[in-house]
């Protein structure tokens, strides 16, 4: 077992590479089935009545794109397709073209027959520096924190946001997040102080803290890759088009993770095996 | 005097903060501080770069070790602060307003460095975390005793639960037992301990918080003026 | 030449050759962004572009975003490389991402912070080049004092007097002391407390027992209030209060191993998507959007 305990960390970083690269390049997908908590964001989404006014909020940036990009736009897909009303915001200053791209891959690209238009359908506020400091701000006016847009029109002038007050005017708020300032904020600024419904989309390292506001300060959940996974497959339930592959990129991205798992757990097995072998092999004083 | 003057400062701030939480006629001044606030931590990104600008210079001139690296990073700030500030590359909107367009508007030069150099950096960056967590299951995480078995065991149910795994291998588990298939498990354990554990820490924080704003505000903790007279 | 140099060389010159075979010779290639006009959003907008399918007619090679591509997956690859060992690419894109970022959160930080928010303020009619929705606005000479603080912040810079800097950096402590204050005591305490207080034994709709609802519940209870004994340190862990700390210990046990099998499904997918990357829009190796065929 001396082989074992010496193992270059290199094998191991080969084998992650290949459970995760094989299974991408073999196309594998696994079958998922969504939870109580991401059923809970979607049923509320779905049961807001057409044309809602919805929030969405990316607080992310590229770091941590993988896991909440799919988030971002499956929720955006489902808000467009109940023609709910979107205002779009970041909180994070390399969010700000992430949302651009969701805007642009949603609502302009995917959506181009509806034909949503900007500052009527959906409006981008873009991103303001002072983290909390700015939902806090919008909690109360979002004229003082947002008195134009992120392309520099005044809300007064967008019919969409022309009688917009206070984050009070929301019917659902979402933060999609990925740390500080993000859905812990969302819940101590607007949805505990404002009873205003909250749904999240969290990464893997930040969703495990989100569950004691369940479901008093949150309504729902979707926790990492796996919660996007759900999502899209609740949503390719209720309207066929979406269970189309291209459109699943959670899904998509189970199968590496599956096989990631199963080597995580067997080189912690593997790392006891070591490590109890050393014991009994150790000659005795 | 060099620290009383800014825990007044900290103290009123904080004070108008707090009273406009319950004196509705207070909320002007609580926005008002909060967009001096703003403008402030916008000018922390300023101060940032600054200070990374004059340590690779100063790493330059005295050619210390990795001088040439120093150089790279500061090319590549004072190229992305020029093209973002000067909005190079920003297509016109407005003939009479030619700089009104946004910085990183798509086909710009700060979004051309933002998609292909600043995204894939900062992902990959964090992407390597995968290779580090898995030659750390191998060589830390030990079954030395109750409570580390514990942890593992938890880890080990979450990590099939949250994937196909944890539905194949407990697939002949019974529908009305199904809270002890490892998905139902999972469910338990993130809906009832992890919920537990986490409210108890969160408790705790916040209990923390709210003694450190306290000091700060009455004065009793200046240690964030720095060291130093006062 | 050492043979583990050998090796590496080796590799290099076949990675080149599949490269070139990828890029020359099949015929697709590998790499490129193809565009086409987008629907306008805002009428009287200029053009703008999204990503299209090699063989739809309108498409057309972009060669910014197609160089961009490649780019990105020589600075990726150069990431990566760290895994093997420390080495000159690593280095490179290390100092590229640290001064790109820098700038950009400054850049951020001017055109959304500064701008609206202190110089709009002071002088709208002559911000109003880069913000045509100052014009006609008067000026709010309350950003004079966000002005004067932050002057007194970028002291900092100057060898001595730095300690001016001290009065915004209160500001600064305060305002968050003040807000974080009442927040976390709000959503973080007494909603916690209140979540907590849930009933012992639950009963259903139709009057009768919910055992499972009733164990929940009472396993909750058990919880927050053992780990909480745990983490109160002013009473000796002996005794009674001994045994329920140990119980909050093995609920914080439970927490942070969920909390870890959490954190490696958050790392497999972010690395899962630089990998999609480089399969998918560099290399072309793969097609899961239908970006460039109707494989799917």
């Amino acid at each position: 077992m001396g082989w074992l305990r010496r193992l270059d960390r290199r094998w191991i970083f080969l084998s992650m590479l290949l459970a995760v690269a094989i299974p991408q390049l073999t196309q594998a997908r696994v079958p998922e089935k969504p939870t109580p908590l991401v059923m809970a964001v979607f049923d509320k989404i779905e049961s807001l009545p057409d044309g809602s006014l919805v929030l969405i909020s990316f607080d992310y940036g590229p770091s941590a794109q993988g896991e909440l990009a799919p988030m971002a736009t499956a929720l955006m897909r489902h808000c467009c397709l109940k023609r709910h009303k979107l205002v779009l915001m970041t909180l994070w200053p390399d969010g700000k073209p992430l949302v651009e791209r969701a805007i642009n891959q949603v609502l302009v690209d995917e959506f181009a027959d509806f034909g949503f238009k900007y500052g009527v359908d959906y409006v981008n506020l873009g991103y303001k520096p002072g983290k909390e400091v700015v939902i806090k701000t919008i909690a109360n006016s979002f004229r003082t924190e947002f008195p134009t847009d992120d392309g520099d029109r005044k809300l007064d002038d967008l019919p969409l946001t022309a009688d917009l007050t206070s984050l009070a005017d929301m019917d659902l708020l979402v933060s999609i997040s990925a740390g500080f300032p993000g859905l812990k904020e969302w819940v101590q600024y607007a949805s505990s102080p404002l009873k205003i419904p909250l749904a999240v989309g969290a990464t893997a390292v930040q969703a495990p803290q989100a569950y004691p506001y369940i479901p008093g300060q949150l309504l729902g959940i979707l926790a990492a890759i796996k919660g996007a996974a759900e999502y899209e497959v609740a949503l390719g339930e209720v309207y066929p088009k979406y269970s189309e592959p291209k459109m699943q990129d959670g899904v998509r991205r189970m199968a590496p993770q599956l096989w990631a798992h199963l080597l995580i757990i067997g080189l912690i097995v593997l790392g006891n095996i070591a490590a109890f072998s050393e014991r009994f092999e150790r000659p005795r004083p | 005097m060099k620290s009383t003057i800014p825990w007044l400062i900290a103290a009123v701030a904080g004070s108008v903060v707090i009273a406009a939480y319950f004196i509705p006629a207070a909320q002007s001044w609580q926005d008002a501080i909060g967009q001096w606030f703003e403008v402030l931590a916008a000018v922390a990104f300023i101060l940032g770069g600054a200070n990374l600008c004059l340590q690779n210079l100063q790493k330059i001139s005295a050619r210390q070790a990795g001088w040439g690296y120093a150089a790279v990073t500061l090319v590549s700030f004072v190229v992305t602060l020029g093209v973002g500030l000067l909005k190079i590359g920003v297509p016109v909107e407005d003939p009479q307003h030619p700089w009104a367009g946004s910085y990183q508007a798509e086909g710009s030069a700060e979004w051309w460095l933002f998609e292909y150099a600043y995204n894939p950096l900062v992902a990959t960056m964090f992407a390597l975390l995968a290779f580090y967590v898995a030659s750390a299951a191998f060589r830390a995480f030990r079954l030395k005793n109750a409570e580390a078995t514990l942890l593992l065991l938890t880890a080990f149910v979450v990590l099939l639960g949250r994937t196909y795994a944890g539905t194949v291998l407990t697939a002949q588990v019974p529908d009305e037992y199904s809270a002890f298939s490892i998905p139902g498990l999972t469910t338990i354990i993130m809906g009832v301990f992890n919920t537990a554990g986490q409210r108890a820490i969160m408790i705790g924080i916040a209990l923390g918080v709210a003694a450190t704003s306290l000091k700060v505000l009455l004065g009793i903790n200046r240690s964030y003026l720095g060291s130093g007279d006062g | 030449m050492n043979r583990e140099k050998r090796i590496w060389g080796i590799l290099f010159v076949l990675a080149g050759c599949f490269l070139l075979y990828r890029a020359m010779l099949t015929r697709d290639g590998m790499g490129k962004v193809y565009l086409k006009p987008a629907a306008a959003a805002v009428a009287d907008a200029p053009p703008s572009y999204v990503r299209a399918r090699p063989d739809d007619p309108q498409a057309a090679l972009s060669l910014p975003r197609t160089l961009g591509i490649w780019f990105a997956a020589f600075l990726t690859l150069s990431i990566f490389s760290f895994l093997y060992k420390d080495n000159p690419f690593y280095r490179f894109a290390e100092a590229v991402m640290v001064g790109v970022s820098a700038a950009y959160l400054m850049v951020a930080g001017f055109w959304d912070g500064i701008v609206p928010k202190l110089l709009g303020r002071l002088a709208p009619a002559q911000m109003s080049w880069a913000s045509p929705s100052l014009e006609n606005q008067s000026p709010d000479w309350w950003g004079l004092v966000p002005l004067v603080m932050s002057a007194m912040l970028l002291a900092r810079l100057l060898p001595r007097g730095g300690w001016i800097a001290r009065w915004p950096l209160a500001f600064i402590v305060g305002t968050y002391a003040g807000i974080r204050l009442i927040s976390f005591l709000d959503a973080d305490f007494v909603s916690q407390i209140r979540n907590t207080i849930v009933p012992l034994v639950v009963m259903n709709q139709a009057g009768q027992l919910d055992l499972w609802g009733s164990v929940r519940n009472v396993l909750m209870i058990v919880g927050v209030l053992s780990s909480l004994a745990y983490f109160y340190f002013s009473l000796d862990h002996k005794g009674a209060y001994g045994v329920v700390a140990r119980v909050g210990v093995w609920y914080l046990m439970i927490t942070f191993g969920a909390s870890f099998a959490f954190t490696v499904m958050g790392r497999i997918a972010l690395f899962a998507s630089r990998l999609e990357f480089l399969f998918d829009d560099w290399l072309w190796l793969i097609d899961p959007l239908g970006k460039r065929s109707d494989l799917l």
